[in-house]
């Protein structure tokens, strides 16, 4: 195989950059936001509207039922159409185009169309913004069958998945942790893609297993280092998207570990992680020594106050404190 | 465009002014304190659209409602929220309106009628025809006004809204403060009309647009709205042209990056501060007395919200249920 060159770049410049490759790459491709079109809004969008024009990089009205809907319809009509939600939380406003359209159309019409649609969802607290600007809702979506979830947590995967979801033909919700924005880490030059569908160990270890979705999985790799440090060798698996969910991924570790840590941004009750952790169990319950744990947020909206916000969200030290008592 | 004839009493006026300029040194003081790294979460200033809440407000009852956006200090202090605690909220004080837990953006007084500054662009408009339609209800001659941006005129809830209203000829004013922009986006380029009052023609509700640089101005259109909503005829819709000073948000400067310094300094020509000191022929003692006022509100407020203590962390796991 010919070595990859490598190069470290921030998760918003690998948002930016995969977006930029696969515009130039397939001219079907164009964007559509609440201020896309001005490079200095965000990073992840910095010089599209420069390079691809007002056309392809639209500013939208602050109509997210209408812009997400007509993505819908000229996603069926043949384009591929890439949307700026800003926030997840603005999603909110458009749940109607993708789970009762979107995610439904091709199975509904009989195969007759496909909707190659993909959603970009900035999301996540951090950041004192409050009970509406920083929730993590990627579990709600992986109750609508047919509608593809991604929650990549590094620059290398976020870059790679985003190519792979502009690529894919079915509507995908790509989330974004935008308390991962300035996370700086290797990106394999030129066309860099991940494959949907496969989780990563992103560290290996033999006693326990930390399963953490988006900005928990960094949280994961924080936690795994302070346990290093205590003796304990522990394993971080990344699940990478969550629907399709590698579950025979996850269950390789658990079988190896037989201890298991899940951690995520959203809250607990109906969250990723209980889903993880159910099929997680069905798969390698013969290897489970002790129940898995989920850390998550509490189920109370995140408030603004700094110290509230963190009693609220998880955290490395949560994490770390939820591993030992398993391994105690 | 309509502008005020004048008919105000001066007395009228002084308050107005007051109200105004209590806005200005309010947010004046939130941003300060921001820079100053004391406030916790972000703030969205309205200096310069200072006319919008305190034209509307004076023509309102203590027992009426608003709602107001993100962008809605000045509309809680003109319908009487109280400036300490509000304070105490943006700092990340127990003592605050809504015990640190929602911010500059969701700053609420229901004791004064103020139901909620909302994040959500649009959010407050359904809501508002729900709070006219709880007073229509109860047979009460109140009134609820909405306050909203150019922006959100543009998403559904404001039409849907604006439809509800009309048929169940409830009692709300639509107060659309059209700044010109929505974050970087301008309402030229997102807005289907010059005048967004105009799209009151689509619901059967008279619809005006006002000078909202202008707090007279503002004043008789409001008042006129808020009578035809409380005879129990339906909702209004007022436009206000104005323009905000400051960027949509903190680190978003004032002009450079999508208007321009002469488009800016064409309306800070307009400051409606001294559209009303004009109007008023206010000499140096009169704008010194309504100042010497204001400052003593202000250092109070500075006062107790930085003596305030901190929450609790149990404060994080209340209000979830009633
Ligand atoms: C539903 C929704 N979409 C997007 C946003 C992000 N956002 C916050 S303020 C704003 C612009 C609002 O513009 P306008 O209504 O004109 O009010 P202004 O900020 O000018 O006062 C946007 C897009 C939001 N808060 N809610
Ligand atoms: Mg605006």
């Amino acid at each position: 195989m010919p070595e990859v060159k490598m190069r470290t770049i921030s998760y918003s410049t690998a948002i930016n950059e995969a977006l930029h490759e696969e515009m130039e790459r397939d001219e079907k491709v164009f964007l559509m936001g609440e201020d896309v079109a001005l490079s200095a809004i965000s990073p992840a969008t910095a010089g599209l509207g420069d390079r691809f024009g007002h056309e392809r990089v639209r500013n939208t009205p602050i109509s997210e039922l209408g812009f997400t809907g007509a993505a819908v319809g000229a996603a069926m009509a043949g384009y591929r159409p890439v949307l700026d939600m800003r926030r997840i939380d603005f999603m909110m406003l458009a749940i109607d185009p993708i789970a009762n359209q979107a995610a439904k159309l091709r199975y509904m019409l009989g195969g007759q169309v496909s909707v190659p649609l993909v959603i970009r969802a900035p999301e996540g607290g951090y950041s004192q913004n409050g009970p509406t600007h920083s929730q993590c809702l990627e579990a709600w979506f992986i109750q609508v069958p047919g509608l593809r979830v991604i929650v990549p947590s590094d620059p290398a995967d976020v870059k790679g998945l985003l190519k792979s979801a502009i690529r894919e033909d079915n509507p995908v919700l790509f989330v974004e942790y935008r308390s991962l924005y300035s996370l700086e880490g290797p990106v394999p030059e030129g066309d860099h893609t991940e494959p949907i569908g496969k989780a990563a160990v992103k560290k290996e270890g033999a006693d326990i297993t930390l399963i953490g979705i988006g900005s928990q999985a960094r949280s994961c790799l924080e936690a795994a280092e302070l346990l290093a440090g205590e003796g304990v060798d522990a394993e971080v698996v990344d699940p990478r998207t969550i629907n399709p969910l590698d579950v025979e991924g996850l269950a390789a570790s658990v079988r190896k570990t037989g201890k298991c840590v899940v951690a995520e941004e959203g809250h607990k009750s109906g969250g990723v992680g209980a889903e993880i952790a159910a099929s997680v169990q069905e798969a390698a319950f013969g290897s489970l020594k002790a129940p898995i744990v989920r850390v998550a947020a509490l189920d109370v909206p995140v408030p603004v106050h700094t110290k509230l916000e963190a009693i609220v969200l998880p955290s490395t030290e949560k994490i770390v404190a939820a591993a030992k008592k398993l391994l105690a | 465009m309509a502008k005020s004839t004048s008919g105000l009493s001066r007395k009228r006026m002084h308050e107005m002014y007051r109200t105004m300029l209590r806005i200005r040194r309010f947010e004046e003081t939130a941003d300060d304190m921001y820079m100053a790294g004391k406030v916790v979460g972000g703030v969205h200033v309205s200096i310069g659209q200072e006319a919008c809440s305190a034209g509307v407000c004076a023509a309102l009852r203590e027992d009426d409602a608003v709602l107001t956006t993100h962008r809605g200090h000045g509309h809680s202090i003109a319908k009487g929220t109280r400036l300490p605690e509000m304070l105490a909220e943006l700092m990340g004080k127990v003592t605050g309106l809504c015990r640190s837990k929602g911010g500059s953006m969701h700053i609420a007084d229901v004791s004064k009628g103020h139901y909620g500054a909302h994040s959500i662009v649009g959010a407050n408009m359904p809501m508002a025809a729900g709070i006219g339609l709880a007073y229509q209800l109860e047979g009460k001659d109140r009134v609820a006004v909405v306050f909203f941006g150019d922006g959100a005129s543009n998403n559904g809830a404001f039409h849907e809204a604006m439809n509800l209203c009309a048929i169940w000829k409830l009692p709300v004013v639509f107060f659309c403060e059209n700044n010109q922009y929505a974050v970087s986006v301008p309402a030229e380029y997102s807005t289907s009309v010059d005048d967004i009052s105009v799209r009151s023609k689509g619901y059967d509700a008279p619809g005006l647009t006002v000078d909202g640089m202008d707090v007279a101005a503002v004043y008789e259109a409001s008042r006129e709205a808020v009578a035809h909503a409380r005879r129990g005829l339906g909702p209004s819709l007022v436009e206000a042209k104005t323009y905000r000073f400051f960027g949509h948000s903190r680190g978003d400067p004032h002009y450079g990056m999508y208007r321009t310094k002469e488009e800016w300094e064409g309306w800070k020509a307009k400051d409606p501060l001294i559209v009303c000191e004009k109007m008023l022929k206010m000499t140096a003692k009169d704008k010194k007395a309504h100042a010497d006022a204001v400052e003593a509100e202000i250092r109070e407020a500075i006062e107790f919200a930085e003596s305030s203590p901190e929450p609790e962390e149990s404060v994080a796991l209340e209000d979830i249920f009633a």
